[in-house]
């Protein structure tokens, strides 16, 4: 127990020690032989053939098709979003806006983790999970989001419908002139 | 029939041959008789064992019993060996294996009817909400239990030599428990929508990497992560079908099969951890160095010290010792989940609404300290340093090979004093961390156009790290010895962990905003 009140302990046994017994024992043991490279052969083929069914199976969980695959949403004419409006959208989570240059969506969900960021009276967004906050075009200017907001693709449909699309994502700054 | 055929042989009788009519009759009538008592013989064959070598049959020849050894060492039974936490652990993860599947019966895995069903198992079914609370509460404690259950394995050095691959063994099981996780989304409220939703978008997080460097269209395992966990892009029906076969089935069968290895291991590698004896209590003439042998079933394990006297000497029949403190603990342990599950309510929130986040959104206590870490960067918080973390634990037994003071706490006063020491250094740093991050904020607060990478890698998260690391690798260097240097390590995280946890449930409010208290949270939540 002396030992303890030194703040340099000596050299300490570890278990790398006493494997001499194993060096030892290799001595003994015979060359590699053609019957041992087919076993080792055999056994490799074995695994192989696990490790393909393994990775076979988890191909499954991989979704080809999504359920969501639909992502696109009909707004009605676009001529329904008055000059200098900011509309939110429940079932897309986001804002679309509308400015001289024209219209725009910007999506609330929030690049950190998800959550559904608020718009503020001063047209900032703000998120309530780690507390992200985003400029009125989407730039992040503080907490933890790793990009800006994304600004989401729209079209015009065939019967004249302003649509916007939740997960294609184009780049910021980008207005549809209907 | 049976019954007959055992007369015949009796009477030393040809199947064939029934000359005396009626006896067989009376011998099936005196089987009939016997029957309870041949039946219980049949299951036990013995009576109640009166001698030592009896009990250690008793123990050797019970498919039950058998998970533990014939005899067990002294100080293995004594409660500051172990305190009890691989036992606790255990029976909790049998009490939730049975009201699971109780839960099973009523609830129901369809976004439109399992918050329905939680209701109704709350409110209608018989014991329902018991059974619930029950799950719940021993769920929390069998991960409060494995992570003090590793930090009595660490502190007693039980990871050493012969039983580093069982310390690995533990680590996998570390991991399963933190999935239990996935019972989180079952309820379909707005917590479970709302931290799988997080949990999902962290398991995306690699994309904060892979974005800045603007490869993620080429190699994206963070999306391809999520989608098998989800099944989608957001949380829906898929991802609750996956989580349940994941929880309800996957899981449980994983564990149960790790569980087993990791029980045959603690046998195989000479039972629990203890500190060498003294040299005067071995037995004249053993062989003190290295040679590793196996004993016979009675006298059992391997060791340095091969004396099948000593062993026995210092060892008592696990019939009934072993066995009285094993029921002791279950019953302990079931008693308090009873009580607690009498009392105190699972919650459940709102039912789950896409369309507007919980706020605060918390993770279970367990995650909580990583969701602060999330706070500074997703990755990095979310994958990057649990992932270090993990790894680091399991390396342990293979950096730290010094073989003193195996089932020691702390291995004496030099130990105690670097965990002490750590455990100050720690508190002051994380705690000046926090103090700083909530005050003035972090890089881009100071930098608005920072790029992300230099985020992701310098963050509160990556410098306690880095600051733990050069911690250790200095007690390292200071005291000539990897186990101290270890038990700074491990003291670090496990003080931290502590700290953060507690920071983000008690002063983490709406907004991820700071708090005094959450009875100062804003009234409009
Ligand atoms: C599902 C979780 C776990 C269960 C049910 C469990 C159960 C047990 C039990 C019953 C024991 C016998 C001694 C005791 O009661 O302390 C034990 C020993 C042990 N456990 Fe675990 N364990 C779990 C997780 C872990 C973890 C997370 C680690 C470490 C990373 C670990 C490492 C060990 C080691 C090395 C031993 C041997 C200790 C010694 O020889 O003293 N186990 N475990
Ligand atoms: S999800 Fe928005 S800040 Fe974390």
């Amino acid at each position: 127990m002396s030992e303890d009140h030194r703040s340099v302990r000596p050299p300490r046994r570890t278990s790398h020690e006493g494997e001499s017994s194993l060096e030892e024992s290799r001595r003994f043991a015979p060359e590699t032989s053609r019957r041992d490279f087919l076993g080792l052969a055999a056994a490799w083929a074995a695994v192989a053939a696990v490790a393909a069914a393994a990775i076979g199976s988890l191909r499954l969980p991989m979704p080809s098709v999504f359920p969501e695959s639909n992502s696109q949403v009909k707004l009605g004419p676009p001529g329904g979003f008055k000059p200098d409006s900011a509309t939110y959208l429940p079932e897309l989570s986001a804002w679309v806006f509308r400015d001289e240059q024209g219209l725009y969506a910007i999506s609330s969900v929030c690049t950190h983790l998800g959550c559904i960021a608020g718009r503020e009276p001063d047209g900032r967004f703000k998120c309530p999970c780690h507390g992200s906050i985003f400029e009125a075009d989407g730039k992040v200017v503080g907490g933890p989001a790793p990009k800006g907001l994304n600004w989401l693709a729209m079209s015009l449909s065939p019967d004249g419908q302003l649509v916007v699309d939740k997960v294609r994502t184009v780049k910021s700054g980008t207005r549809f002139t209907a | 029939m049976a019954g007959t055929k055992a007369s015949c042989q009796c009477n030393g009788k040809q199947q064939g041959t029934r000359s005396a009519g009626g006896s067989a009759m009376r011998a099936y009538l005196t089987n009939l008789m016997r029957t309870p008592r041949s039946f219980r013989e049949s299951v036990i064959r013995h009576g109640a064992p009166t001698s030592d070598r009896a009990r250690s049959q008793a123990v050797s020849h019970n498919f039950f019993l058998h998970i533990m050894s014939a005899r067990v060492h002294r100080h293995s039974l004594k409660f500051i060996a172990t305190a009890g936490l691989g036992v606790i652990t255990l029976v909790l993860f049998l009490l939730l294996a049975v009201t699971g599947i109780l839960l099973m019966v009523y609830y129901k895995p369809a976004v439109d009817q399992a918050y329905d069903s939680m209701k109704d198992i709350s409110a209608v079914v018989p014991t329902g909400r018991f059974m619930r609370n029950i799950h719940r509460w021993a769920a929390h404690g069998m991960v409060a239990c494995v992570i003090l259950h590793m930090a009595r394995v660490f502190y007693t050095s039980a990871y050493k030599k012969m039983r580093e691959f069982n310390w690995v063994v533990g680590m996998v099981l570390f991991v399963l428990t933190l999935l239990s996780f996935t019972g989180y989304l079952l309820p379909w409220d707005q917590l479970a929508f709302w931290a799988i939703t997080v949990g999902a978008n962290i398991a995306q997080s690699p994309q904060e990497v892979t974005d800045a460097l603007g490869i993620t269209a080429q190699f994206d395992p963070g999306g391809m992560t999520k989608e098998i966990l989800l099944g989608a892009h957001f949380v829906g029906q898929e991802a609750l079908t996956r989580f349940y076969v994941l929880h309800c089935i996957v899981l449980p069968l994983v564990l149960t099969l790790v569980l087993g290895l990791h029980m045959w291991r603690v046998r195989k590698d000479g039972g629990l951890a203890r500190p060498d004896e003294p040299i005067s209590e071995r037995p004249p003439g053993c062989d003190v160095d290295g040679s590793v042998k196996t004993w016979g079933l009675m006298g059992l394990m391997k060791g340095r010290t091969p004396a099948v006297g000593k062993e026995l000497a210092n060892t008592v029949p696990a019939y009934p010792n072993a066995l009285y403190a094993l029921a002791a603990l279950a019953m302990l342990t079931t008693a308090v989940m009873l009580t607690l599950g009498y009392f105190f309510d699972a919650p459940l929130a709102e039912i789950a609404n896409p369309a507007v986040p919980e706020n605060p959104a918390k993770a279970p206590w367990y995650f909580l300290g990583l969701q602060e870490l999330v706070g500074y960067s997703a990755f990095m918080g979310g994958v990057g340093i649990p992932s270090l973390a993990i790894i680091g634990l399991a390396l342990i037994p293979y950096l730290d090979r010094e073989e003193e003071d195996v089932g020691l706490w702390f291995g004496g006063s030099q130990g105690r004093r670097v965990a002490l020491g750590s455990l100050v250094f720690t508190t002051v740093l994380t705690v000046g961390m926090l103090v700083l991050t909530v005050r003035a904020g972090w890089l881009r607060e100071w930098m608005p156009d920072i790029p992300q990478l230099v985020i992701t890698f310098i963050n509160p998260g990556t410098v306690l790290v880095f600051a733990f690391a050069v911690w250790s690798l200095g007690t390292v260097l200071r005291t000539n010895s990897t186990r101290l240097g270890a038990i700074a390590l491990f003291t670090c995280f496990l003080t931290s962990f502590v700290i953060l946890t507690y920071f983000a449930t008690v002063h983490r409010g709406p907004n991820w905003e700071f708090y005094w208290w959450p009875s100062l949270w804003p009234a409009a939540h």
